[in-house]
């Protein structure tokens, strides 16, 4: 990493830190709560915000596989295997630990996937998924993907609220805690919520510092090129189709592995974190992080679902989102973070008009 | 009867299907303008059946849509006064995001203007138990209504792309922009009118539709989706190819509850719009030629 890399992941380790001691010295250790969400929901957003700023490509879809991650994860650690205990398949996994035993809530039995096999069935299934839509979706351009992507989305959402195994519109509960490590567990016990908080934190610190990594390399001069010209950059020998499609795995996997986690944190998952408005916010996080601006989308990612989360936006929250949405699209499409101002001021100043700034994606 | 609950159905598609046809057509009428999908289709719908029923309260019922249907084709005109007309050269994804980010606003503007309540009109003719028996097929009177005012609004549409003067001048916008405006018309003019037309359809759909489906504040969603589906299906932009690619749709929806639970009604719909993106994105009736010339 260069020095400058080195210092800047300083300061946000250190931000980090300094957030928790403030919550520690004040009394409000309740918003760690709300952080540590805030954090897996940035995982979402740091990872689409790749695919949307950096590879152009607009996904409609992303709460989709935010809740595949969390659906799965949660359907193997809670469904009862029990009664098939007999069978010889499930012997043979009950001996090698990956099916293990707890007593619920009333005291009976239960018999459930361990959570790191949950976990990992989870993501590869999402990633399976993001992979085979991956190559028909991507081909697609401007409203045929955006569409494709919502629709994606959509399906996801009426498969979750439909099924009963899903839990219809209650979603799944009780889903048990998570133990990473020995005495490290992902769970929304009062009890462990510093260590989640920096658990939260961790994941988002290193899939933050391999998304940089990414885009300073090779690949994210690739990914660039396509935002700009995908038939120039395929014509100087990138391969478009590969890169786009890693991408949009790349990101998948993100949302999924932030769905398993914040539903082990969580304790449940509902069907609304498939919903359209998930993906929609999603996308507008991103929109005002700047697009192509990892800092942007972390930074706004965290900000935006902390206020949302604390119940700051009150009865207009979907309302908000609808109207950054918007603003920004039509004042500043790239990015709060990114105007800058006495550029803005100067060329004011000299007459030009402001509305022609070509953002160059389509 | 089996065969006669297989017309049941078929009638019960086909009047879907008509509806759907109807938002297609909206969404048809400002792409062609503009080459923007405008993502608050529905919600034109939602605000036209909503403002029906309020004003039906005092009003009679003619008159009443008359109304809905002015108010909300001045929703249209603001919206792209406002948020579409002064934008220059604007990205797909740009104009994709504003959209999204109205129909998001627009629908929360409704949830704390009218609630969450479910609302309807009265029947145009009859009630809620009147029913015509055609060939042992029970049909509600509203239903033929909603078939006649659907097929007369596409025949006028027809009619006034094909013989009027600003007709003819949105269409000449459509295939070439550049070219119409050279021949001194005006294209800022012409998208705002498509917003308004595409509006007043909508509504008037909103108003037609709504003693059947009934109409809430979410209600548009659905529907756009729908009726974007159809589009596609169509090939974007053929407005008559919307119509039969909307009763296709109507129909597949409408039997495949024989074959799967409701609850997956709307999945059966985004998977047929996915199959013929990913197959035939120039839809089931356009050319794929011309489709490759198409920018988007």
């Amino acid at each position: 990493m260069p020095g400058k890399r080195v210092l800047q992941m300083a300061g946000l380790i250190t931000g980090v830190i300094t957030v928790q001691l403030l919550t520690r010295f004040t009394g409000t250790g309740y918003f760690l709560t709300q952080l540590t969400m805030s954090a897996y929901y940035s995982l979402v957003i740091i990872g689409l915000c790749l695919l949307i700023g950096y590879a152009g490509q607009i996904s409609l879809g992303h709460a989709g596989f935010f809740a595949m991650g969390g659906y799965i994860s949660a359907l193997l650690t809670t469904y009862n295997l029990l009664p098939y205990k007999d069978n010889a398949i499930i012997a043979v996994l009950m001996k090698t630990g990956i099916l293990v035993v707890r007593t619920n809530l009333y005291g009976s039995e239960i018999l459930y996937f361990q959570p790191w096999v949950a976990c990992i069935i989870a993501v590869s299934m999402t990633v399976l998924v993001a992979y085979l839509i991956g190559g028909p979706i991507l081909k697609l351009k401007g409203h045929y993907l955006a569409m494709a992507t919502l629709g994606l989305g959509i399906i996801v959402y009426r498969i979750v609220l439909g099924s009963a195994f899903f839990g219809e519109a209650d979603g799944l509960s009780e889903v048990p805690a998570f133990t990473l490590l020995p005495g490290l567990k992902v769970s929304g016990n009062l009890s462990v919520r510093i260590s989640n908080y920096y658990i939260a934190w961790g994941l988002v610190i290193i899939a933050f510092i391999t998304l940089l990594n990414l885009v300073d390399s090779r690949v994210g001069r690739a990914l660039r090129s396509i935002h700009g010209a995908e038939d120039a950059s395929s014509a100087v020998g990138v391969n478009t189709a590969k890169y786009k499609l890693n991408t949009f795995v790349l990101s998948a996997a993100f949302a999924s592995i932030a769905g398993v986690f914040l539903t082990h944190y969580n304790g449940g998952i509902g069907p609304s974190e498939a919903s359209v408005m998930k993906s929609v916010r999603y996308v507008a996080i991103v929109a005002v992080g700047g697009m192509a601006n990892l800092w942007g989308a972390l930074i706004m990612g965290v900000l935006l679902n902390f206020l949302s989360l604390r119940g700051y936006f009150g009865s207009f929250d979907d309302a908000v989102f609808g109207g950054i949405l918007i603003v920004i699209m039509l004042f500043a499409p790239e990015g709060l973070i990114r105007v800058d101002i006495f550029r803005y001021l100067k060329r004011a100043v000299s007459g030009e008009k402001a509305g022609e700034q070509n953002d160059g994606s389509s | 009867m089996i065969i006669e609950l297989f017309f049941q159905y078929l009638v019960a598609g086909i009047t879907y299907g008509i509806i759907y046809s109807t938002v297609a057509i909206g969404f048809n009428i400002i792409y062609n303008a503009t080459g923007i999908i405008n993502f608050a289709q529905g919600e034109f719908v939602m605000i036209g059946g909503m403002t029906a029923v309020t004003l039906n309260a005092f009003l009679p019922l003619p008159l009443a849509i008359i109304i809905a249907v002015i108010i909300t084709m001045v929703v249209g005109a603001l919206i792209d006064i406002i948020f579409i007309r002064w934008i220059v050269n604007p990205s797909v994804l740009r104009m994709i995001i504003i959209t999204i980010g109205l129909s998001i606003v627009i629908r929360e503007i409704a949830l704390h203007v009218w609630g969450d309540g479910v609302r309807a009109l009265p029947y145009f003719t009859g009630n809620e138990i009147t029913s015509l028996s055609i060939a042992g097929v029970h049909i509600s009177p509203q239903v033929l209504w909603v078939i006649g005012v659907c097929s007369v609004v596409v025949i006028a549409l027809n009619f006034f792309f094909s013989f009027t003067l600003v007709g003819r001048q949105m269409r000449a916008c459509a295939s070439n922009r550049n070219a119409a405006r050279l021949c001194g018309i005006n294209a800022k003019n012409i998208v705002t009118l498509s917003f308004v037309l595409s509006a007043g359809i909508g509504a008037l759909a909103g108003c037609v539709i709504s003693p059947i489906t009934y109409v809430q504040y979410d209600s548009g969603t659905g529907l756009a989706i729908k009726g974007f589906t159809v589009a596609i299906l169509g090939g974007l932009g053929n407005s008559m190819a919307a119509v039969a690619a909307g009763i296709i749709l109507g129909i597949l929806e409408s039997f495949s509850i024989w074959v799967l639970p409701a609850a997956y009604k709307d999945a059966i719909a985004i998977s047929i719009l996915l199959i013929i993106l990913f197959y035939r994105p120039s839809g089931l009736f356009g050319s794929r030629e011309v489709f490759r010339l198409k920018e988007f």
